[in-house]
Formats: C-alpha cells, sequence, structure tokens
C-alpha cells in the first residue's frame, strides 16, 4: 500500500510539476521520501523506545553480552543495499532521458554572463534584461510553445565580450527551471545543453545556481509556456529581429572568406564542404570516431589544429578564429552550417 | 617527550619507544608514509599531464623540442651518480667508516648543486627565447620555429602550456632537490658533531630515502619532458 | 587554583589587546582585518595562559609539568597540544559561527537588510572555509585524537611528537595566512574555489587557497603521524582488532587524511600559479579545462568529508558502549565499515558534478559507487541500535549528544541517498536541500560529537566534571535548534532556491525566517556548552579517574594523566569493550 501515501504527497514541497520528466522526478523524491521516513522511523523510533526500555536502574546494572548476529548483520546489509540500488537505477532510467535530446526540439541559445541570461532565437530574436520605467531590472523572459520539445544550447561569455582586462573571464553558471526539474552547468569554452517539453501554460522560475559572483542571486529569468499558435506570433512580431542567426551566420561565411575553402553543394574543397556536415559521423586521424555536433564545430573554427578528420591534410591550413569571433558569431556560423543539408 | 633513555644495547632513544629499534623502524615508517604523500602530490600533476597530453598531443611534441635533451641526460647521469654516493654514505656510517661517509655525502650535495646549475642554465636559455608558462609566454612563432627548424604555423597556438608543465614539474622538482640538498647538509654536519654511529643512523637513513625520491621523480619527468 | 611558580601572567595584557585593535579600527587607524588576526591571535594566548593559572608544579600531571606560556607553546606532550588544538578550534569555531550568524541575519528578510552583495558572498566564504578547514577537519583528530589516541592504546605518546607540534603551528600559520586574505579585500570565491572564478587574478584569492594549502599540510602530518602511532606504538597485547573503535577512526581518518591531502595541496599550488602565472591549466582561453578543477577538487574533498565524519562515529561508539555499559555489537563490523567508507570515498568524487557538464556514463558510474557508500553507513547506525538493546543506559549529557547525533546523522544519511540519485540530484544540486544535508552531517554529526566528546572526556584532561544541568540545557538548545534551522533548509532547496544566495524570492522569506531563528538557538546553545567547560574549569566537582565506568585504557589511569600517560605500560588481554 505505499503506493497510496506517495500518490497523496507526490511533489511535497516540490514546485508544480511542468513536464512529464518532472513527474517522473517526483515519483523517484516520493518513493525515497516514504522510504526514509520508513527508515527513520526503524532507527531512531527504535533507539527511543530501547532508551526507554533499558533505562539504566541501578548502578551495577548487567547487560547482555551480544557481540554479533549474523542474520541480521546480514538483514540490514543487503536490504539497504538492495533499495539504494534500486534508487540508483530508477534514477538512472529517468537522468538517462533527461540526457537524451530529441530531434526536432526548437532551438535556442542561451548565453550566461555575470550577471544576467541572454535568449536568442535562430531567427535573430533576442531577449535580454529590460528595464521599466523606474529603472528597475526586469528578468529576460524565454518564450517557449507548449507541448514541444526545447533545447536549449548554452555558453557563457565576459562581460565586455569585446575588452581584453585579464580580470574579465568568463565564468561558471548553471540554469535552473525548478518546475522542469533540469538544470546544467554552463562552462566557459564550450557548449552545454539541456532540453524540456512544458505541458503546462504559465510562467516559471529561473535561477543561477552557479556561484559566479556578488549578484549571484540577482541572476535570474523567466521562462513563459505559451500555445503553439501564441508562439509563432510572438516570434515573428515584436522584438529587435534585424538577421536571424541563420542569415548572420551566412554573412560570416562570405565576410570571413569560409568560401574559400568550404563549399556549400558537396563539393570537396581544401576543406570539407558544408552539406550535410553537421551531425555527420567523421573518422579523424587519432582513429577515433566523431559524430560533427557543436562543440567539435566549434572546436574546429576556433583551433582547426586539433581534431582533424582522418582524410585532410595535416597541419590544417585553416587559421584559427580564436579571438577573432564573438561568441553571437560562432553561434550564428554554427547554425548556418546546421542550415545546409 | 623529549626526555632520552639508554636500551639495554646501549642506545639512546627517545623515552615513548621501548629500545632504540622500535624508534628507527617506527622513523623508517614515517619516512615511507610521507615519501607516499610525496609521491601522491606529484602523482597530481602526472594525472594532469596525461589527461593534457592526450588532448594536444601536439604541444608536447613541439615543446620537448625546445628541450635540450643533452642537459636533461646529463642531469640524470648527476642525479643517479648522487643516489649512488647517498646510498655510499650510508653504508659507510654503518660500518663505521665516519670519513668515507663524509665526503660521499659531500659529493652528494654537489651533485645537487651541479644539478640546479644545468637546470639555472636550461631555465635562463627559455626565459631569454620567452618560453614561460601561460600568459606570460612572449615567445615570437618565427624566432621559435627558427630554433627548431620548423615552419612558424607548425607552432600551435596553445603551447605555452606545455611550458606551464614544464615549469610546474621541474619547477616543483627542483625546490625538493634545494630541500634534500638542505637535509642532507643537515646530516652531514651531525655527522661530523658526532650523532651517528654504526648502529644509529635513522636520520641519514631518512634524508637518504627522500633524495632517491627525488631521483625517481627525475627519472619519470625526464622522458615525459624532455622526450616524448 | 595555587599561583606559586607561576611566571607573570600577561592574560590581562592580552584579553586587552583585542579591545585596543578594536577601537583602533573603528577609529581607522588600523586595517580592520589586521585587527582581526591580531584579536584571534591574543585570544589564542590569552585562554592558554588562563589554563597556565593553574600551574602548580607540587602536582604530578601534564598540566602542572612544565610552567610559563612558553612550556605550553614548546611542549612535545601529545596531552598539552590536544589542549592547544581545544583551545584553537574553539576560537575558530566562535569565528566561523559568527560568520554563519551575520549570514542568518542577512537572510532573516527579503532584500538586503545587514550587508551588501559583496560582504555577504564575503561571508559565506569564510564561514565555510573557516569551519572545514579550521574547525571541523582538524576538530576531532587533532584535538581529542590527539589527546586519547595514545592513552586508549596504552602508548606514552604519539610516535613523532615534535611532527606533532609543527602540524598545530602549520594550523596557525595557514590560518593566518588565510585571514590576511581580509587585508585585499577578501576572497569570495566560496571555500570550493570553483574556477574560473578563483582565477580573476585577485590576491585575496590567492592568499585564502595558500592558508588552505598550509593547514593541508598540519592535516598530513597529523594523519602521518597517527598511522606511525597505531602500527608502532601499541602496548603489548594491544593487537588491531582490540583497539577501541574510537582509534579505529582515527586510523581510517588518518590514511585518508595521508593519501587524499597531497592531491589538495598540488591541486590548490596549481590554482595559486594559474592566480599568479596565468598557466592555463584551467583556463579555456589558455586551452585548459575549467571543470578538471572540480575533478581535482573533489578527489580530495570528497575523501574529506569523511575525513571530517568518520572520527566522529568513532566517538560516538565509545559513547554508546560507555553508557549502556555494554559490549559494542559488531565491533569487527563497524571498524571495517570505517575501513571501507574510506576506500570506497576516493571513488566518489563526481557525484558533486552531475549537472556539470561530464558525460552521463561517468555520472551513472560516481552514482552507484556513491549508493555503495550508503551501506557501511547503514551497517554503523544498525550496529549502534544493537548495542542499545537489552543495555543499561545513563542518558547523562555525552550520551545525550550520541542519540541526538544518531538522530541527525539518520536524516544527513537518508537525504544523501536522494542526492545520489542522479536524477533527483539534477533538481537539488545546488539548492538548500544540499546545504541542508550536509549542515545535518557536518553539524549534526560532526560537531555533536565534538561536543558529546568533550563532555565525555572533559573529566579525563581536567578532573572535572561538567555539570550536568548546563550540559542538557546546552543539548536542547543545539538539538533543537539545530532541527529548526536546517529542517526549513530542506524545504527551501525541494521548492528550488539555490545555495548562496544574498536574496531570494518573497514567498521564501518565512522559512528562511524559521530558520535564522533556530540558529539563534544553535548559537545559545554553544555559548550554554563554552560556559559549562569554564564552569567545570572553575568548579570543584572533582571527578576521579574512572566517573562513568567505562572500560577503555584511558580511564585505568589518574586524571588528569601524568606527564608520561602510564605509570606502567599496559599488559592488554581482553577487548575495549568487556562489560560483562
Amino acid at each position: 500500500m505505499w503506493w497510496l501515501p506517495a500518490a497523496v504527497a507526490r511533489d511535497t514541497f516540490m514546485p508544480p510539476a511542468a513536464t512529464e520528466i518532472a513527474s517522473k522526478v517526483d515519483d523517484i523524491y516520493a518513493f525515497l521520501l516514504w522510504g526514509s521516513l520508513l527508515s527513520f522511523i526503524i532507527l531512531i523510533g527504535g533507539m527511543i523506545y530501547f532508551v526507554w526500555k533499558y533505562k539504566r536502574q541501578t548502578g551495577s546494572d548487567k547487560t547482555a553480552y551480544i557481540t554479533h548476529n549474523h542474520t541480521a548483520e546480514f538483514l540490514w546489509s543487503f536490504i539497504p543495499f538492495v533499495v539504494f540500488m534500486f534508487a540508483f537505477a530508477w534514477g538512472w532510467i529517468v537522468y538517462h532521458e533527461m540526457r537524451s535530446f530529441p530531434d526536432n526540439a526548437l532551438e535556442v541559445h542561451v548565453i550566461g554572463k555575470k550577471w544576467d541570461w541572454r535568449f536568442l532565437y535562430k531567427n535573430g530574436k533576442e531577449i535580454t534584461t529590460t528595464f521599466d520605467s523606474a529603472n528597475k531590472a526586469q528578468a529576460p523572459t524565454m518564450v517557449v510553445p507548449l507541448g514541444r520539445a526545447v533545447k536549449l544550447i548554452m555558453s557563457s561569455e565576459k562581460m565586455n565580450p569585446k575588452g581584453d582586462d585579464p580580470t574579465d573571464r568568463p565564468v561558471l553558471h548553471s540554469f535552473f527551471i525548478p518546475a522542469f526539474r533540469v538544470k546544467q552547468d554552463v562552462v566557459p569554452g564550450r557548449y552545454t545543453a539541456i532540453w524540456f517539453q512544458a505541458d503546462k501554460l504559465g510562467e516559471y522560475q529561473v535561477f543561477c545556481t552557479e556561484f559566479c559572483g556578488a549578484q549571484h542571486y540577482a541572476m535570474q529569468a523567466k521562462v513563459r509556456v505559451v500555445s503553439v499558435a501564441d508562439f509563432e506570433a510572438w516570434l515573428s512580431s515584436e522584438g529587435n529581429a534585424d538577421l536571424s542567426l541563420v542569415d548572420k551566420g551566412r554573412a560570416l561565411y562570405a565576410s570571413k572568406a569560409c568560401i574559400g575553402c568550404h563549399t556549400l553543394d558537396g563539393v570537396r574543397g581544401v576543406g570539407p564542404s558544408f552539406k550535410g556536415l553537421f551531425g555527420k559521423e567523421e573518422a579523424m586521424d587519432d582513429g577515433k570516431k566523431i559524430m560533427v555536433d557543436e562543440n567539435y564545430l566549434r572546436e574546429s573554427i576556433l583551433d582547426p589544429q586539433k581534431t582533424i578528420v582522418a582524410t585532410y591534410s595535416k597541419p590544417s591550413p585553416m587559421p584559427p578564429f580564436a579571438g577573432q569571433l564573438s561568441d553571437d558569431d560562432l553561434s550564428a556560423i554554427i547554425e548556418f552550417i546546421k542550415t545546409v543539408k | 617527550m623529549s626526555t632520552v633513555k639508554i636500551d639495554s644495547q646501549g642506545l639512546a632513544h627517545a623515552a615513548h619507544y621501548d629500545n632504540h629499534e622500535h624508534e628507527y623502524q617506527t622513523g623508517k615508517q614515517g619516512v615511507w608514509l610521507f615519501l607516499a604523500t610525496e609521491v601522491l602530490m606529484f602523482g597530481g600533476l602526472f594525472v594532469g599531464y596525461a589527461i593534457f597530453h592526450h588532448l594536444f598531443p601536439e604541444i608536447f611534441a613541439v615543446g620537448s623540442k625546445f628541450t635540450n635533451w643533452k642537459y636533461g641526460t646529463a642531469n640524470t647521469v648527476v642525479l643517479l651518480t648522487s643516489s649512488l654516493t647517498m646510498a655510499l654514505g650510508i653504508h659507510f656510517i654503518q660500518v663505521g667508516k665516519q670519513k668515507a661517509a663524509f665526503w660521499n655525502l659531500i659529493v652528494t650535495i654537489l651533485c645537487g648543486a651541479i644539478f640546479m646549475g644545468i637546470k639555472y642554465i636550461e631555465y635562463s636559455h627559455k626565459i631569454h627565447l620567452g618560453l614561460m608558462p601561460g600568459s606570460w609566454f612572449t615567445g615570437n612563432p618565427d624566432i621559435l620555429a627558427q630554433e627548431i627548424g620548423m615552419s612558424a604555423d607548425a607552432i600551435p597556438a596553445n603551447l605555452p602550456l606545455y611550458f606551464s608543465f614544464y615549469y610546474m614539474m621541474t619547477g616543483l622538482h627542483g625546490f625538493h632537490v634545494l630541500i634534500g640538498m638542505g637535509a642532507i647538509a643537515w646530516v652531514t654536519w651531525r655527522l661530523k658533531r658526532g650523532d651517528f654511529s654504526t648502529q644509529h643512523y635513522t636520520a641519514v637513513e631518512g634524508v637518504g630515502l627522500f633524495w632517491h625520491l627525488i631521483d625517481l621523480i627525475w627519472i619519470y619527468l625526464f622522458p615525459l619532458l624532455y622526450l616524448v | 587554583m595555587a599561583h606559586s611558580n607561576s611566571p607573570k601572567s600577561i592574560y590581562k595584557i592580552l584579553f586587552a589587546l583585542p579591545v585596543v585593535v578594536g577601537i583602533l579600527a573603528v577609529v581607522k587607524l588600523m586595517h580592520p582585518a589586521v585587527a582581526i588576526v591580531i584579536a584571534v591571535l591574543a585570544v589564542i594566548l590569552a585562554v592558554l595562559d588562563l589554563i597556565l593559572l593553574k600551574t602548580d608544579t607540587s602536582k604530578h600531571d601534564y598540566l602542572h609539568a612544565g610552567a610559563g606560556l612558553y612550556s605550553w607553546l614548546s611542549t612535545l606532550d601529545h596531552k598539552r597540544i590536544g589542549i592547544l588544538y581545544f583551545v584553537t578550534v574553539m576560537i575558530f569555531f566562535l569565528v566561523g559561527g559568527i560568520f554563519a550568524m551575520l549570514i542568518r541575519t542577512e537572510l532573516f528578510s527579503v532584500g538586503a537588510t545587514i550587508m551588501t552583495a559583496e560582504q555577504y558572498s564575503r561571508a559565506m566564504t569564510y564561514h565555510g572555509a573557516v569551519m572545514v578547514f579550521m574547525v571541523i577537519i582538524p576538530g576531532i583528530p587533532a584535538f581529542l585524537g590527539n589527546f586519547f589516541l595514545p592513552l586508549q592504546i596504552g602508548a606514552k605518546d604519539v610516535a613523532f611528537p615534535r611532527l606533532n607540534l609543527l602540524s598545530w603551528y602549520c594550523l596557525l600559520a595557514g590560518s593566518a595566512v588565510a585571514f590576511s586574505s581580509l587585508l585585499y579585500g577578501g576572497a569570495d570565491t566560496g571555500w570550493t574555489f570553483y574556477t574560473p572564478y578563483s582565477v580573476q587574478l585577485r590576491p585575496a584569492v590567492v592568499l585564502m587557497i595558500s592558508g588552505a594549502f598550509i593547514i593541508g599540510f598540519s592535516s598530513i602530518l597529523t594523519g602521518l603521524n597517527f598511522v606511525a602511532t597505531t602500527h608502532k606504538l601499541r602496548a603489548p597485547g594491544m593487537t588491531m582488532n582490540r583497539i577501541p573503535l574510537f582509534v579505529w577512526a582515527l586510523y581510517s581518518t588518518a590514511l585518508l587524511q595521508v593519501l587524499a591531502t597531497p592531491v589538495l595541496a598540488i591541486t590548490l599550488a596549481l590554482l595559486a600559479m594559474e592566480n599568479i602565472f596565468q598557466i592555463g591549466f584551467f583556463d579555456p582561453a589558455l586551452g585548459g579545462d575549467p571543470v578538471l578543477f572540480q575533478h581535482f577538487f573533489w578527489f580530495y574533498s570528497h575523501p574529506a568529508v569523511y575525513i571530517m565524519i568518520l572520527p566522529a562515529f568513532g566517538v560516538v561508539s565509545e559513547l554508546i558502549a560507555a553508557f549502556s555499559r555494554k559490549t559494542i555489537f559488531g565491533y569487527t563490523a563497524i571498524a571495517y565499515s570505517s575501513v571501507a567508507i574510506a576506500a570506497v570515498s576516493f571513488f566518489v568524487w563526481g557525484h558533486h558534478m552531475f549537472v556539470s557538464g561530464q558525460s552521463e556514463i561517468a555520472g551513472v558510474v560516481f552514482s552507484a559507487l556513491t549508493m555503495l557508500v550508503g551501506v557501511p553507513t547503514a551497517i554503523k547506525l544498525f550496529n549502534w541500535l544493537a548495542t542499545l538493546y537489552k543495555s543499561s543506559i545513563n542518558l547523562a549529557s555525552p550520551m545525550l549528544f550520541a542519540m541526538g547525533f544518531m538522530f541527525l546523522f539518520t536524516i544527513g544519511g537518508v537525504t544523501g541517498i536522494f542526492l545520489a540519485t542522479t536524477a533527483l540530484d539534477v533538481h537539488f544540486h545546488d539548492t538548500y536541500f544540499v546545504v541542508a544535508h550536509f549542515h545535518y552531517v557536518m553539524v549534526g554529526g560532526t560537531l555533536m560529537a565534538i561536543v558529546g566528546g568533550i563532555y565525555y572526556w572533559f573529566p579525563k584532561m581536567f578532573n572535572k566534571m561538567i555539570h550536568e544541568g548546563l550540559g542538557q540545557i546546552s543539548f536542547f538548545f543545539i538539538f533543537v535548534g539545530f532541527n529548526v534551522t536546517f529542517f526549513p533548509q530542506f524545504v527551501l532547496g525541494a521548492m528550488g532556491m539555490p545555495r548562496r544566495y544574498f536574496d531570494y524570492l518573497p514567498e521564501y522569506q518565512h522559512l528562511n525566517r524559521v530558520s535564522s531563528l533556530g540558529s539563534y538557538m544553535i548559537g545559545f546553545g554553544f555559548v550554554v556548552a563554552l560556559i559549562a567547560v569554564i564552569e567545570a574549569l572553575r568548579s570543584n566537582r572533582l571527578a576521579g579517574p574512572n566517573p562513568w565506568g567505562a572500560k577503555t585504557l584511558e580511564w585505568t589511569i589518574q586524571s588528569p594523566p601524568i606527564h608520561d600517560n602510564f605509570e606502567k605500560t599496559p599488559i592488554v588481554t581482553a577487548g575495549p569493550y568487556e562489560y560483562r
């Protein structure tokens, strides 16, 4: 009958679950909550009972001489072991789901810096912190459609991306949406990602959960879940969509002279053609197989020598672009490459 | 517990030990435990080396070209010699030839000094070229390329990382050589004062073990930094 | 309270010093940070000097074996070094506690109340660093362990008395260096020093790291000393399966200190170099990896968690056996589970990093290994429970703390399983749930054991009994206050409130207020405990050699022990808990 109390208080203290995965997390939580309560009652109830029952009567009490009991010892080692392994396996299953990205997710770039979040949609729409009439900061609000998987591609940048102050460095952040039960560190120098699929309309809190300096607590944002129709309308209407990410990437493709070595029609140049490049599995010069994803593209643009596909010459003639492209430029080029199919 | 007692064999020992042999065995175990912590500390660096070597093999390939295997080999020979003289020093104390022991220990210290001298030459050459760790690196790719007879675009952008390892590892090791030299000077002075006998040489043996460990670490550093 | 043969006492001057530097700091003639460092050192010396007032060389015990401040500062007696640690750790605990109170007071209400966000991140950093490096890690091993490890195995001293004293000086020197970071505006990285935030070239951070580095040597030297002592200095007949469980716990801890701390040393050295030379190991701009630091750091710091809790297990085993007057159930299981926890603890560091970007498979492996640590921990709890069965329980104040330990540690333990479960940890990671969990383990576990241990062994250290009423009052406030403070934090964490937040959403205020009020209760409880200790020192309630009727070796000798501990080396013929 353990499910009965569990069903009553599946998400005790937790914010209401707004995704399917969040409900699955709550199931594990409920299981552990009631398991903990039970073991607490056994241990501490037993302790209190013994303290009461075996209270010292005289100064010369004799006590039982019991050194061990194999059955009892086996039971209290084995039962916890089984329960722990059960919790582990269940946790793994749900964790695996959290880490398995659906193919057709809506992708949004999330950029963290000291101390705010910025959201970049593929059509170039950018959501940043705004200020109201009293100059009070309003947390940026990411808008996502109901019932559709959303993948966040996250990176960290300096406070002043154009500056060269050596003490100004991109630092760790962590993107946490309590109602979705997802969280992922944002790590300088690479992309990290999470995904979710909201199944409840509403506005949800976002926190930064990796200490990033004095204003860490103020690094908040919101996620607003709206219907698909509202989302499409929102995406195309308001805001400052000057150039879509892909268009910006295409412009950089031309202006940075990528075009000289990388074709778009599948013909192999000095370097690989961008056609169908993203998502392809390539054999590298060190014999490893790597799937071409955001992080591989990022690495290859910034430091082309690092990992080279086996069939290309080494050292690569491509110049390193580290320090020449901003994080947004990089994201734009990568988004552009992803569209060349 | 600073009081001293004399055991049945006529040997002095601190009062909280049963006898001199007990003190000797305990002291030796203490030294071994200390050596274990040293190995683990260097171990951290070796793990870091392994990770970055895996990530960026090219910087280690290029970086090691700036080290001179002749200096490295010379230093290896010097340190191996010093380990031998250290062991001989302990041996001569055990057989009561204090004078021979004294000179062997002196040679050991001198070998340490030669090692540091050669390191000084190597360091100053690198610093002259601007081969400094991390963001202090000021080497000009063209000059560097000329130095090792390669083209300038073969110099990896993150070459400074190699020198971070080079200076951290040899620097920490060099620091230990200096400490070791100080420790040997201390036991040499105590030997001269007449603290040791054929049965009592705990401190010399402890210092000797430490010196052998320093030697051993160099035996690993040499191929990892000079020959890769 | 004879004053004979005592050199002129200077404690009044030393106690006046903090007032003087305080005034100088207020009128801005002295940097407040310098004032803090001077005040802390002056109070340590003053308390030591107060103990000296009792110096009466006509008595034959370790307290009277030498006179004057110098005889303490140069002592090689493990018991005196233990007392040096006692005083030092208590004062650092006071400092760390003041930071804790400041934090809780700030969080009492929404919005900035008593400090700025910059000051808050410093308060949180110093609270963590002081409590971890200067209080809890040396707390049991270096203080209670130093005093009682040799006594419990029938030795005259630890193996290397000079190293023992040196490690106390390392703690002092390291602490002074760490506090001197206040001169440069204070470190604000949190005690975990995560890169790249910690490598923004700030001198305060370098000093804090260097301080922790030096304190690390203190820990290594103590560990090395205890391993050699346990191996080599046991009395005749004291085989490894007859040593008390406190010794087993200290021995496992010492192994961890020897094996894990050097890795912290090299990690902190690399971090300092990163700040000074920007060597780039942890810097993505130079090809390094910021997450690598977390691997290195937790490779030490997770075993360090067990450096903090294992000795507490040892203390509780002693308390439960002595106050239930019954042989401990499952001696071997408790002893070996300590070693097992120590061994497995080297392979679980990645459970701090489930959301750091490490691979899924790494997370899964670390999760499974972490679950394994739960098993020996559960075994210990059940063994203690079984020891109570058919025993004769005297619920004196040390035993109250042992029972309080079991209560709080059970909660701390089961919530550890929540955090070891990968999918759940994604939600709880870096929220107040984690804060509550590790306070239940570190404070509810270790600090309860320290206070219980002090009450239990105080009669042996000073031949005076703690006032039972004061002991019980302090237990009541610490225990109740602790739950009032930290239980709401589990709820806050589940609701999603992240840790290290200077300010929070209005809906979290209610529980934060409860938590802050609880923290004042804990503070009051510790003040009562301090009063109990001072009152007992000044009282005339002589304890005699064995007031509790316990069986381990330290209770067979006079209180306080003589300089050489044992008149005659004991011959051991039975296990430590033969209550028949």
